[in-house]
C-alpha cells in the first residue's frame, strides 16, 4: 500500500541504515520502559512503532527525538551518534499526539517557527510557509488561530509545521488518534501520499493496528519494553514470529501441541483438543517431541456440513455462535472437546439454500499451508 | 432561598462597612452621625496635604519597584518549582518559597528589621530606614504570592508546547521567550498586581523597616486613624476604593474579551 | 552553556533572595532572643565577642524567656490571642460556609462574578476596612445612632475598644481567606453523589449532614487555618478596635519593640509565636504541597 513500486532496502544487506537503535534501554527508577532495542531504520521508509500503551513505544520515538536519553545503548541517525546532542539540534522533527501549536501564533507563525530558528531570511520564510501550507491544503488559513481551527485542520497545520523543516526525519506520535473514524480513515491515506511525495523518512507510534498495517511500510511490534518483531505488514499477519504477535494482531485461533514428524516440507503434530494430527506446510524445522503452537486465522479456515477433501486439516463441531456482521459472519464452533474455534466466512449470497444455523453441526477444513507452527 | 439570603447578607457584611464610608467621605460634617450636606472639601484639604502626597508618591514608587522584583523572583522560583524536580535543597526552598504566605506579618517585619540593622552594623548598608528598605522587604514577601499564582498557570501548561520549541530548532532561552512567557503573561500580569497591591497596602511590616526619612502612606494613615475617625481619610479611601474598582473592571474586561476570543 | 549551569543560573537569584532576607533573619530574631537588652543602638549586646586574650567569649541568657514565663500578662496575651482568633475563625466559617456553598450551587455564568465580589474588598486598603468600623462601632457611631432610634435599646452600647468590636473586624477581614478555599471543595464536589443519597433515601439535610459536609471537610481545614494563623498575630485590628486592656501576641511585640525597645524581649515574643503556630503552620504547608504535587 506505502509504495506502488515495492522498495525493500530492509532485504539487501549492503543498505546502510538511516537509523540504527544499537542496545538502547531506558530505565525510570525500577520500571524498564525499553530494554535493549536493536532497529534499523531505512531512507524512505513509513516505520510504525505498534504496542499498547506502556509498551515503551513513546519512550522510543521521545529518545529519537532527544526528549529522553537512553540509560544503556546508542542512537545514530544519518551516521552520527547522537549521545549529548540536544533535540533543537537534531535533523529530526516530531508531530506530537496533542499536535502541540503555538496557540499565541497564527498557522503561518507556527509552521515558519521552525524556519525561523534556523536563521532564514524572512522572504524565504514566507515562500516556505506558503509552499507547505498548500501542500497539505491549509493555503487559505494562515492568518487564522489554532483555536478557530478543527481537529483535522489542526493537525494538517502540525504536520506542516514539521514537514517546513525538511528534516531527515518525521517522528509522529499517534498522529490520527485525536481525529474522529471516518477523518482518521481518510488522512490515513493522505499522510502516506504526502510522505510518498516529499519523501521524508517517517516513524510513526501507534496502538491502532488497522492504522499501522495501512500506512507502513514496516511495522515494529512492542511489548514490555521489547521489540517483539519486526516486518512488513503481511509478514506481521500471515507469519507472526511468537505467540504474542500472532495473537496481538488479528485474530488468531491457536492450539498448543507437540511435534510427532518432522519432514522436511511440512512437519506433523498432536494436539489433545483435536482428534485429528495436523499437517503444516510451514515453519522452520521442529525437533520431534518438541512443544508447539499452531496457529490457523479464522479466515483461513472454511466451514461447511461436509467433510473437507482429502489432504486438508479437518476438524467436527456444532456452531454455538454466530456474529453476523453484514459482509462477514464469525461462526464459532465448540469441538467434541469443549474448544471452541472462530471461523471467518464471507457472506457471499444473499440466501444461502440452507444458512448454517445455531447447533448445526459442521466440519472445519484448512489448508496446510495456512497454518503456523509457533515454538516462542 | 435561604441559601441566596445569607449570601446576600454575607455581601451586605462586606460592603456595608465601605459603602458607608464612601458616603460619609462627602458629608461636610465632621460628625459620623449627622448628615451635614453634601461637601467635596475634604477631598480638597487631602489634596493639599503634603505629608499625604509625599507619602502616595513614596508608596507608588515602592509597590512599582517591589511588584516587578517580586514578579521576576517569583517567576524564577516558579519555574524551578514546576520544572526542575531533583536538585540538593528543594525541600527547603519550597519551604522558603511558601512560608512568607503563612507567617504572622508582626514576625517577618521584626526579623527583616533585625536583618537590616545586622547588616548596617557589619558593612554599612543599607543605610538606615529608607526606600531600599522598605523595597526588599516588600518583594521578599510579596514574591511568595507570585510564585503562587504563576507556579499554578506554569504547571497547567502543556508541556509538549515547549518541546516543540525545542524540536523545533528553538534553545532553552528562546523557549521561554518566545513559547513559555507568552503563554504565562497574564499569570504574570495578576501576579504583578498582587504584589503591588500587598506592598501599596502593607501596615505592618512597613511600620517595622521604614524611617523617619521614608514613610510610606499606610503608615501616615494608621497614625492618623488611631487618633480617631477622620473625613480626610474617608476621602482617601474612596478615592482608594474607585482605582480599585476601575483597575477591576478593566481587568475584568480583558477577561472578558479573552473568554470570547476562545469559543472553545 | 550546559543545562546544568542553565538551570543553576535559573535558581541562584530567587533561592539566595530568599536565604538572605527570609532565612537568615530568623535566625537573627533567635540570636537576639538570647541577648541581653542593653541601652545604645542597637539596643542589645552581641552575643558573643573577642575578650581579652582572644579568648571567645560567649554571653547568652534566656533572661528574656524567663521573662516571658514568669510574667502572667504574656501567657494571658497568648491565650487570648488564640480565643479571639478561634472566634474570629468561627465566625468566618459561619458566615462563609453558606456563602460559598450558595456560590458553589449558583448557575454557572454567575460563579465568576460572585466569586469576584467576594475577593473584591480584598484588593481594597485593609487598613481602610479596617477603619471603616471605628465609624461604625463606636459609642457616638452608626450602630448605636441606628439601634436607639429604633429604640431597641436607650443607652449607647460599649462595642468598641472591646474584644467583641476586634473579633467583628477579624471576621470581617478575613472572610475571603475562608470562602475561597471552601468554595474551590464545594465546587469540584459530584452533584450525582447528592442525587445518589436522595435515590437512597436521603432527605435533603440529611444528605447534606452525610455527603456535602464530610466531603467539604479539607476546604473547611484549610480555610481556618488560613483565616486562624494570620489572626493570631494580628496587631492592627486590636490596635484600632480593641481596648487598652485587649492583650493580643502582636500588640505585645509591637510595645515590646516600639515603645519598651526591648529587642531581646521582642525576638523571644516572636520565637514563642512562631511556636504556638508551627503545628498550624505545618498543616497548611502539607496540604498545599499535596494539592501543588498533584496539580503537576
Amino acid at each position: 500500500m506505502a509504495s506502488p513500486t515495492p522498495h525493500q532496502p530492509w532485504t539487501d544487506p549492503q543498505a546502510v541504515p538511516l537509523i540504527r537503535f544499537e542496545g538502547v534501554s531506558k530505565r525510570f527508577g525500577d520500571f524498564v520502559a525499553v530494554e535493549k532495542v536493536d532497529l534499523s531504520i531505512f531512507r524512505g521508509e513509513f516505520f510504525s512503532l505498534l504496542g499498547a500503551s506502556g509498551c515503551g513505544k513513546t519512550t522510543l520515538l521521545r529518545m529519537l527525538a532527544g526528549f529522553e536519553t537512553p540509560s544503556n545503548g546508542k542512537i545514530f541517525i544519518d551516521g552520527v551518534e547522537m549521545t549529548g546532542i540536544p533535540p533543537y539540534e537534531r535533523p529530526v522533527n516530531m508531530m506530537f499526539q496533542s499536535y502541540a501549536l503555538f496557540p499565541h501564533m497564527t498557522v503561518a507563525q507556527n509552521v515558519g517557527f521552525g524556519l525561523k530558528q534556523d536563521g532564514l531570511p524572512k522572504a524565504r520564510i514566507a515562500d516556505k510557509v506558503k509552499a507547505v501550507l498548500d501542500l497539505v491544503q491549509m493555503g487559505k488559513f494562515a492568518t487564522r488561530k489554532p483555536h478557530q481551527l478543527s481537529g483535522g485542520q489542526r493537525q494538517r497545520v502540525a504536520l506542516a509545521r514539521c514537514l517546513a523543516k525538511e528534516p531527515k526525519v518525521l517522528l509522529l506520535d499517534e498522529p490520527l488518534a485525536a481525529l474522529d473514524k471516518k477523518l482518521r480513515e481518510q488522512t490515513q491515506l493522505e499522510l502516506v501520499n504526502i510522505q510518498n511525495r516529499v519523501g521524508i523518512t517517517f516513524v510513526m507510534v501507534t496502538h491502532d493496528q488497522g492504522e499501522a498495517m495501512t500506512m507502513s511500510s514496516r511495522i515494529g511490534v512492542m511489548n514490555t519494553g521489547l521489540i517483539q518483531q519486526v516486518g512488513t505488514p503481511v509478514d506481521i499477519y500471515e507469519y507472526p514470529g511468537s505467540r504474542f504477535v500472532a495473537d496481538f494482531i488479528g485474530a488468531a485461533n491457536m492450539f498448543e501441541g507437540s511435534v510427532t514428524v518432522d519432514s522436511p516440507d511440512h512437519v506433523t503434530t498432536t494436539c489433545p483438543e483435536l482428534e485429528h494430527d495436523l499437517t503444516i506446510a510451514h515453519g522452520d524445522s521442529v525437533p520431534v517431541g518438541s512443544p508447539v503452537t499452531v496457529m490457523v486465522r479464522p479466515e483461513k479456515m472454511a466451514v461447511s456440513r461436509d467433510k473437507p477433501a482429502e489432504g486438508l486439516n479437518w476438524a467436527k463441531g456444532v456452531i454455538s455462535d454466530i456474529a453476523y456482521l453484514g459482509d462477514v459472519s464469525t461462526y464459532h464452533v465448540r469441538l467434541a472437546s469443549g474448544r471452541k474455534v472462530q471461523v471467518l466466512q464471507t457472506n457471499l449470497r444473499h440466501t444461502d439454500e440452507q444458512p448454517l444455523t445455531w447447533d448445526d453441526p459442521v466440519y472445519l477444513g484448512w489448508h496446510p499451508a495456512n497454518a503456523l507452527v509457533l515454538t516462542r | 432561598m435561604i441559601l441566596y439570603s445569607l449570601l446576600a447578607l454575607a455581601y451586605a457584611f462586606l460592603y456595608l462597612p465601605i459603602v458607608v464610608m464612601v458616603i460619609f467621605s462627602f458629608n461636610a460634617s465632621r460628625l459620623v452621625t449627622v448628615w451635614g450636606g453634601f461637601s467635596t472639601k475634604w477631598y480638597g484639604e487631602l489634596l493639599h496635604d503634603e505629608k499625604v502626597l509625599d507619602a502616595a508618591w513614596l508608596s507608588l514608587k515602592v509597590a512599582m519597584t517591589s511588584a516587578t522584583m517580586a514578579t521576576v523572583l517569583g517567576t524564577l522560583a516558579a519555574v524551578v518549582l514546576v520544572r526542575f524536580h531533583r536538585f540538593a535543597g528543594r525541600t527547603l526552598f519550597s519551604g522558603l518559597v511558601t512560608a512568607p504566605l503563612v507567617m504572622p506579618e508582626v514576625i517577618t517585619g521584626l526579623a527583616l528589621l533585625l536583618l537590616f540593622v545586622a547588616m548596617e552594623h557589619s558593612f554599612g548598608w543599607p543605610a538606615g530606614r529608607s526606600m531600599t528598605t522598605l523595597v526588599i522587604a516588600h518583594a521578599t514577601f510579596s514574591l511568595s504570592f507570585v510564585t503562587v499564582v504563576v507556579r499554578s498557570r506554569l504547571a497547567q501548561m502543556d508541556l509538549s508546547l515547549e518541546e516543540a520549541a525545542m524540536d523545533l530548532g528553538a534553545r532553552p532561552l528562546t523557549v521561554f521567550m518566545s513559547v513559555t512567557l507568552p503563554l504565562i503573561a497574564p499569570a504574570l500580569l495578576a501576579g504583578w498586581l498582587l504584589a503591588f497591591t500587598l506592598s501599596i497596602d502593607d501596615v505592618v511590616i512597613s511600620a517595622f523597616v521604614s524611617g523617619p526619612g521614608a514613610t510610606p502612606l499606610p503608615i501616615v494613615i494608621f497614625s492618623k486613624v488611631r487618633l480617631g475617625v477622620s473625613p480626610e481619610i474617608n476621602a482617601l479611601a474612596t478615592i482608594v476604593v474607585a482605582l480599585v474598582g476601575v483597575a477591576m473592571a478593566i481587568a475584568g474586561r480583558v477577561a472578558l474579551n479573552r473568554e470570547h476570543a476562545r469559543p472553545a | 552553556m550546559t543545562p546544568r549551569l542553565g538551570r543553576f543560573l535559573v535558581g541562584l537569584p530567587p533561592y539566595a533572595w530568599l536565604a538572605l532576607f527570609f532565612l537568615v533573619p530568623f535566625l537573627i530574631v533567635l540570636k537576639i532572643s538570647l541577648s541581653e537588652p542593653a541601652a545604645g543602638i542597637p539596643p542589645y549586646m552581641p552575643l558573643w565577642e573577642w575578650g581579652e586574650g582572644a579568648a571567645l567569649e560567649i554571653r547568652a541568657t534566656l533572661a528574656s524567656y524567663a521573662g516571658l514565663f514568669g510574667d502572667e500578662l504574656y501567657a494571658y496575651a497568648y491565650v487570648n490571642s488564640i480565643r479571639i482568633a478561634g472566634i474570629a475563625t468561627l465566625g468566618c466559617l459561619l458566615i462563609g460556609y453558606p456563602a460559598a456553598y450558595a456560590i458553589a450551587r449558583s448557575p454557572t455564568a454567575w460563579r465568576q462574578s460572585l466569586l469576584l465580589l467576594v475577593a473584591l474588598p480584598f484588593w481594597t486598603s485593609f487598613l481602610i476596612r479596617v477603619y471603616a468600623w471605628i465609624g461604625i462601632l463606636k459609642t457616638e457611631g452608626l450602630l448605636n445612632a441606628l439601634l436607639l432610634g429604633l429604640g431597641v435599646i436607650t443607652e449607647p452600647l460599649q462595642i468598641l475598644q472591646t474584644d467583641l468590636a476586634v473579633i467583628i473586624g477579624m471576621t470581617y477581614s478575613y472572610l475571603p481567606f475562608m470562602v475561597l478555599p471552601l468554595y474551590a471543595t464545594l465546587e469540584k464536589m459530584d452533584l450525582s453523589l447528592l442525587e445518589a443519597a436522595a435515590d437512597l433515601g436521603c432527605k435533603p439535610h440529611q444528605a447534606f449532614l452525610a455527603v456535602t459536609l464530610p466531603l467539604s471537610v479539607p476546604g473547611i481545614v484549610a480555610g481556618s487555618l488560613l483565616v486562624f494563623i494570620p489572626a493570631v498575630g494580628e496587631f492592627v485590628i486590636p490596635d484600632l478596635l480593641g481596648g487598652p486592656d485587649t492583650l493580643m501576641i502582636g500588640k505585645v511585640l509591637w510595645a515590646e519593640f516600639f515603645d519598651n525597645r526591648d529587642w531581646p524581649m521582642a525576638s523571644a515574643v516572636a520565637v514563642a509565636m512562631l511556636v504556638v503556630l508551627v503545628v498550624p503552620i505545618m498543616l497548611i504547608q502539607s496540604a498545599r504541597s499535596k494539592a501543588e504535587e498533584s496539580e503537576g
